[in-house]
């Protein structure tokens, strides 16, 4: 039973990881005004490129380092994501196009490069089968030498490969930066108006893209995680799945904080995968389950609504562009 | 004093937003927009596949004008898409972000697909199809009418509250799948498929005839309803500035509310007409992202009920064109997904230059 | 001659193609100076302003600061070269706290602590006598407070060139004088400050110097101690201009609305309007004189139907069926429904009186579209209503088809003050009609206004320009923070004593810090 419990919280963290990656990201990018609803998109990105980085590279060496093993895929997959957040930021803040309308547009955008390079990769090298990269799958996995000495404890909370750690330090780091440093109040300024913060000589151009990219290149890590540490190197179609929309429903039941999207990622994973350690749960109840996120990502968003606290509003211009000599 | 020989940075440009900008010039800049498009994606297709990107245009057309059936199938498919944009745009006339359409599209064909499954041929097909549209729209209007509740009382942020209930509809439907079909291969067969009960008939030797004169029809009721309807203005007024609206005595909580019931039963509508028309089962791929694509279609054409059948359109040969492109030169039929997301990238692009103009710093030195 | 602390030449600014806010604009200001920049609403005070700390960017000009040429490009550029800018619009976030708001935005050494700067926030408070708690966030102040919050954190910034616009707006007098008090210490430090304002007893006892602008031009400085209030006013509104406003005797009157100890409360809980009580008569003109935000916009869209009232009564007398009518807590449309003919030109056309996307013919329908039973629109009425209008007011317009924000504002105003005439109503309330209006257009409304009073409808004027008050109305109501202080009739009135009733507050209750 207790094993049990141990297996099913290793589990659960494990899920958490990809979305807390995206969550993270869609927070520093909303606290900026933007709400950046390509992440979905982007998430595909970074898995493809981290994809196609280590595919590259361990192709071209017989004998694979373990370091650029892990570097060759990250700088790739932070790359991709970039590219799409740039593109986000270019035509939301630049060309101040609908948000809403971008983010869709890059969704579809993303996923479609995901599952087009995802599916045509091996027959560009003329391979067929599909993608495995089990070399880098390892490094990404690769867990610390003395966690799987340490019991049941160790093997639940440390047999992680590296990403995991990472993302809940960036989070944390996020909340310090958010609530603690100078350019951190500038930001959340710019989201809350920034028309202020404009007039206080805050460059309101300039924090929103640069969250939209720093957000958007952590959201793609998240499906770095994905594709190299979750499935081990291995690439399906359409196999992340709707987990960008959850990261977007995190944000909102941790409303806007970053330290609570850790817990909320956590509970989300844990609910992604309860079907499976309760037993005897039929096939038709663990889509009911799976509904669960989001009915209660609902109900959050009512009740901040209801309560009316300031301080748990989404950012106040949360979707609107801005236009300084507007009229 | 000396003379001010020092060089002085000024900025490049700035932009000031236009009042007036006439339709041809507007039109133009659109049409450039599509054409730098297409040579951009000329280079995609360059880049990574080396085809002559002429032949695979040529390709693309044959995509959807290259047979009667498959003219049929741009029409059948532009109607559904029109549908779900007829049924957004008022919402966003009123500046409500109903992102929701998917979700109310799939509770729509559920409620069908659910009546189908439970009457099975015990109905005559008429009355079937009758109880199936009354609850498609029933269950439309009440995943639409939803947000726009809290929207209205509590001001809760639409835009995410309709995202999430697509995801709920998604389950929703994933559940009763399970449910009605319990040998685990989580796909449902096409139901009737002896009776056809429940099944749109068909008419002038056309299968989906039917489903595209409906949506004609809706698309002019629609352009009536906007602009030359009570309602329509009301939500004009509310949608351009909910204080005016206070200041006429406009109840602007009604206007959202009655507004997001058209909307939801437009879309629960488009349900219906996808289970009972075309599909005759359902999936969680029912609205294929429909709802979505929608969005940029409506707001392309700048809630135009009129311009919206040929950005429909467009949008549809895009797609119906890359999957062309992707069998014959036997590439992944992702390549449609990135393909009309540069085109609808360099479109909406363009309305910045639409709405915008920028001005170039006139140097005045000789003031001095 | 000392190098002044800021000079602009030749500054120019259009907005579009046809609105110039400022047009060649010359101003200096010197350190340990007070200037003030004097001019009617609408004579691009603001513009000028925000061009200097950075909001806006002028089309053409130079601006020099202490003799060198600047560009200043953003807000960032502005405090770079010290100038402070206090807005009339308070650019504050509210959910921050006050100490967060104040450090927004500054480049500051060191690592960002904010309890040092709460500590320092609080010396400067100290040091000036504000009272404000650094920790309080801006949602929970009131309008006061928030001004607090504003000039601190140009102090906190050290900026040497501050720049207030219309700064005692909101303030009662022994706030007012506080802030003179604040003001002078600066001056004495040394530092260049601009007030801008159009209150002449402020610029008079406050500063040393004053610029006048009129119509977005530059008209002349002047020293404080050698002008007196006649010459400003003159070089305000250009030569001393006789109003000649026809003004007939009220004939027929008899009360056609009764206000009975009217309260009403902000959103934000703050009491707008106290205790207010009076008559509006039939066939008179009732003008409704205050310092800006006094209540007047909370009064007229009370009785409109639009405020929610705490408590008090507003009675209709229908002159119809010779009954009374209880209007409060009736919306626009109940109170329609009753057969009360009441207009109202509210303050902000194009943000509520109009829609400025839609075209003429569709704005004549806001008020008219629900006639009738069928579920479609009439165009037909509103089209000739539209043409009517444009023909009899003079409304310059391409065509009935052209939305209105494309209009003047003279012609928009003429265009929702046709519609709301065209009602035929019995009552008829205008929130400053003449606001930014050239005086052809200003003068068409004051006929407007009177033809109606002639026809019998009582006139609710409420104004800002206390020479057109005195001579359009017949009776002037004066309001100072929601209270009536007084009403006085219009023939003969003194304007220094409406002057003294709109600053009039009673006891020191509430500003005894």
């Amino acid at each position: 039973m207790i094993s049990t419990i141990f297996a099913f919280i290793n589990a659960a963290i494990i899920q958490s990881i990809p979305l807390l990656f995206g969550a993270t990201g869609e927070i520093i990018t909303e606290k900026s005004g933007n709400l950046n609803l390509g992440i979905p998109g982007i998430m595909y990105m970074g898995g493809i490129s981290g994809i196609i980085g280590g595919y590259i590279y361990e192709h071209s060496t017989a004998s694979p380092n373990a370091a650029l093993c892990i570097i060759i895929p990250l700088l790739s997959s932070i790359v991709g994501s970039l590219l799409l957040a740039l593109i986000y930021s270019f035509l939301t803040v630049t060309l101040r196009v609908n948000q809403n309308v971008t983010g869709l547009a890059l969704t579809t955008f993303g996923i479609g490069i995901g599952n087009f390079f995802g599916g045509s990769l091996l027959s560009f090298f003329g391979e067929t089968g599909s993608i495995s990269l089990i070399k880098t799958g390892q490094c990404f996995k690769a867990s610390l030498p003395f966690a799987n000495k340490l019991g049941l404890f160790g093997k639940t909370f440390l047999s992680f490969g590296f990403l995991t750690y990472l993302a809940i330090i960036i989070a944390l780091v996020t909340s310090y930066f958010l609530n603690r440093t100078r350019a951190g109040l500038s930001l959340r300024s710019v989201g809350e108006n920034p028309a202020t913060a404009d007039a206080a000589g805050i460059n309101v151009t300039k924090y929103k893209y640069l969250s939209t990219l720093i957000g958007g290149a952590i959201a793609g890590l998240g499906g770095l995680y994905f594709v190299m540490d979750y499935t081990g190197g291995a690439w399906t179609n359409n196999g992340f799945g709707d987990r960008g929309w959850l990261a977007i429903a995190i944000v909102i039941f941790a409303i806007w904080r970053p330290t609570t999207a850790i817990f909320s990622s956590f509970l989300f994973g844990g609910l992604y995968i309860l079907c499976i350690y309760i037993p005897g749960l039929s096939s038709s109840a663990k889509e009911l389950i799976n509904m669960l996120p989001y009915v209660v990502t609902i109900l959050v968003l009512v009740i901040i609504s209801m309560r009316k606290k300031r301080e748990n509003q989404p950012p106040a211009s949360l979707g609107l562009s801005y236009f300084r000599e507007e009229r | 004093m000396a003379v001010n020989e020092k060089h002085i940075k000024e900025p490049l440009f700035h932009i000031t937003k236009r009042t007036d900008i006439p339709k041809l010039t507007a039109w133009g800049i659109r049409l450039i927009a599509v054409l730098a498009a297409l040579i951009v994606s000329a280079l995609v297709i360059v880049t990574i596949t080396s085809y002559n990107p002429i032949e695979v245009y040529i390709k693309m057309f044959e995509g959807s004008f290259g047979s009667e059936r498959k003219f049929f199938i741009l029409l059948q498919n532009t109607a559904m898409l029109l549908c779900v944009s007829l049924a957004v745009t008022p919402a966003f006339k009123m500046k409500f972000w109903n992102l929701g359409a998917e979700g109310q599209v799939l509770v729509g064909g559920l409620s069908s697909a659910a009546c189908m499954f439970y009457a099975k041929d015990s109905l005559p097909s008429w009355l079937l199809i009758i109880i199936m549209l009354v609850t498609s729209i029933l269950s439309g209007v009440i995943w639409g009418v939803l947000p726009a509740v809290f929207k209205a009382i509590w001001r809760t942020n639409e835009s995410l509250f309709t995202l999430m209930m697509n995801y709920v509809a998604m389950q929703l439907v994933s559940f009763f799948i399970m449910v009605w079909v319990p040998n685990g291969s989580s796909v449902m067969g096409v139901l009737n498929q002896r009776s056809e009960c429940g099944w749109l008939p068909t008419i002038f030797g056309q299968k989906y005839a039917l489903n595209i004169i409906i949506v004609a029809v809706l698309t002019v009721v629609m352009f009536v309803y906007l602009h030359f309807s009570k309602q329509g203005y009301e939500i004009s007024v509310v949608g351009e500035s909910e204080n005016t609206a206070r200041y006429v005595g406009i109840n602007v909580k009604k206007v959202i509310i009655r507004t997001m019931v058209i909307s939801g039963a437009i879309c629960g509508l488009t349900g219906f007409l996808l289970v009972s028309g075309t599909n005759h089962t359902v999936s969680k791929e029912l609205a294929g992202g429909m709802g979505f694509t929608a969005i940029m279609v409506s707001w392309l054409a700048k809630f135009e009920p009129s311009m919206m059948i040929f950005t429909s359109m467009f949008i549809v040969f895009l797609q119906k064109g890359a999957g062309e492109i992707a069998t014959a030169f036997r590439l992944n039929e992702s390549v449609s997904d990135i393909l009309t997301g540069i085109i609808i990238f360099f479109i909406i692009g363009s309305e910045f230059f639409i709405n915008y103009k920028i001005n170039m710093r006139s140097k005045h030195k000789e003031a001095e | 001659m000392a190098v002044a602390a800021i000079e602009l030449k030749n500054i120019t600014k259009r907005f579009g193609t046809k609105v110039v806010a400022n047009k060649n604009v010359c101003l200096t200001a010197y350190k340990g100076e007070i200037l003030s920049l004097l001019g009617e609403n609408g004579s691009g005070k603001t513009t000028l302003m925000n061009m200097i700390s950075g909001i806006y960017y002028p089309d053409e000009g130079q601006i020099f600061i202490n003799g060198e040429e600047v560009v200043i490009r953003s807000p960032k550029d502005a405090f770079k070269y010290k100038i402070g800018m206090i807005h009339q619009h308070f650019k504050l976030i509210d959910v921050f706290s006050a100490a967060e708001n104040i450090v927004l935005g500054l480049e500051e050494e060191g690592k960002y602590d904010i309890k040092t700067v709460t500590a320092r926030v609080k010396a400067i408070t100290e040091q000036y006598g504000f009272d404000l708690d650094p920790n309080k966030k801006i949602y929970e102040m009131s309008v006061s407070e928030k001004q607090t919050v504003e000039i601190i954190k140009v102090l906190y910034r050290g900026a040497d060139i501050l720049i207030l616009d219309e700064p005692t707006a909101v303030l009662t007098p022994q706030e007012t004088q506080k802030l003179f008090a604040v003001l002078r210490r600066m001056r004495e430090d040394g530092k260049a400050i601009i007030i801008i304002t159009h209150k002449l007893h402020e610029v008079l006892s406050l500063s040393d110097k004053v610029a006048v602008l009129r119509k977005g031009e530059y008209v002349g400085t002047v020293n404080t101690a050698e002008t007196n209030e006649s010459e400003l006013t003159e070089m305000m509104v250009g030569k001393k201009i006789d109003l000649n406003i026809n003004r007939s005797e009220p004939k027929d009157s008899v009360d056609r609305l009764e206000i009975k100890n009217l309260n009403c409360v902000s959103e934000e809980g703050i009491k707008t309007l106290d205790n207010v009580s009076f008559t509006v008569r039939s066939g008179e003109i009732l003008g409704i004189a205050g310092i800006a935000g006094s209540g007047q916009r909370e009064l007229l869209e009370s009785i409109a139907g639009l405020q929610p009232i705490e408590s008090g009564e507003i009675i209709y007398h229908n002159p119809k069926t010779g009954k009374t009518d209880e209007l409060r807590g009736k919306s626009p449309i109940q109170i329609r429904e009753l057969g009360v003919r009441l207009s109202f030109v509210p303050e902000d056309r194009l943000g509520m009186g109009l829609v400025g996307n839609m075209d003429i013919i569709d704005n004549m329908m806001l008020r008219s579209y629900r006639k009738g039973k069928s579920m479609f629109l009439e165009r037909k009425k509103p089209k000739d209503l539209a043409e009517r209008i444009i023909k009899d007011l003079e409304v310059v317009t391409p065509s009935a088809q052209t939305p209105v924000r494309k209009l003047s504002g003279g012609n928009v105003q003429k265009v929702l003050v046709g519609r709301e005439i065209a009602a035929a109503p019995t009552v008829l309330m205008a929130a400053y009609p003449v606001r930014g209006l050239d005086i052809n257009s200003s003068y068409a409304i004051y006929n407007l206004l009177n033809e109606q009073k002639e026809n019998g409808v009582a006139v609710v004027f409420v104004g800002e320009d206390l020479d057109v008050l005195i001579e359009l109305c017949d009776r002037i109501l004066v309001i100072s923070s929601g209270k009536v202080s007084g009403i006085v009739e219009g023939r003969g009135a003194d304007k220094g004593e409406i002057g003294l009733m709109m600053t009039k507050v009673d006891g020191g209750a509430e500003s005894g810090c």
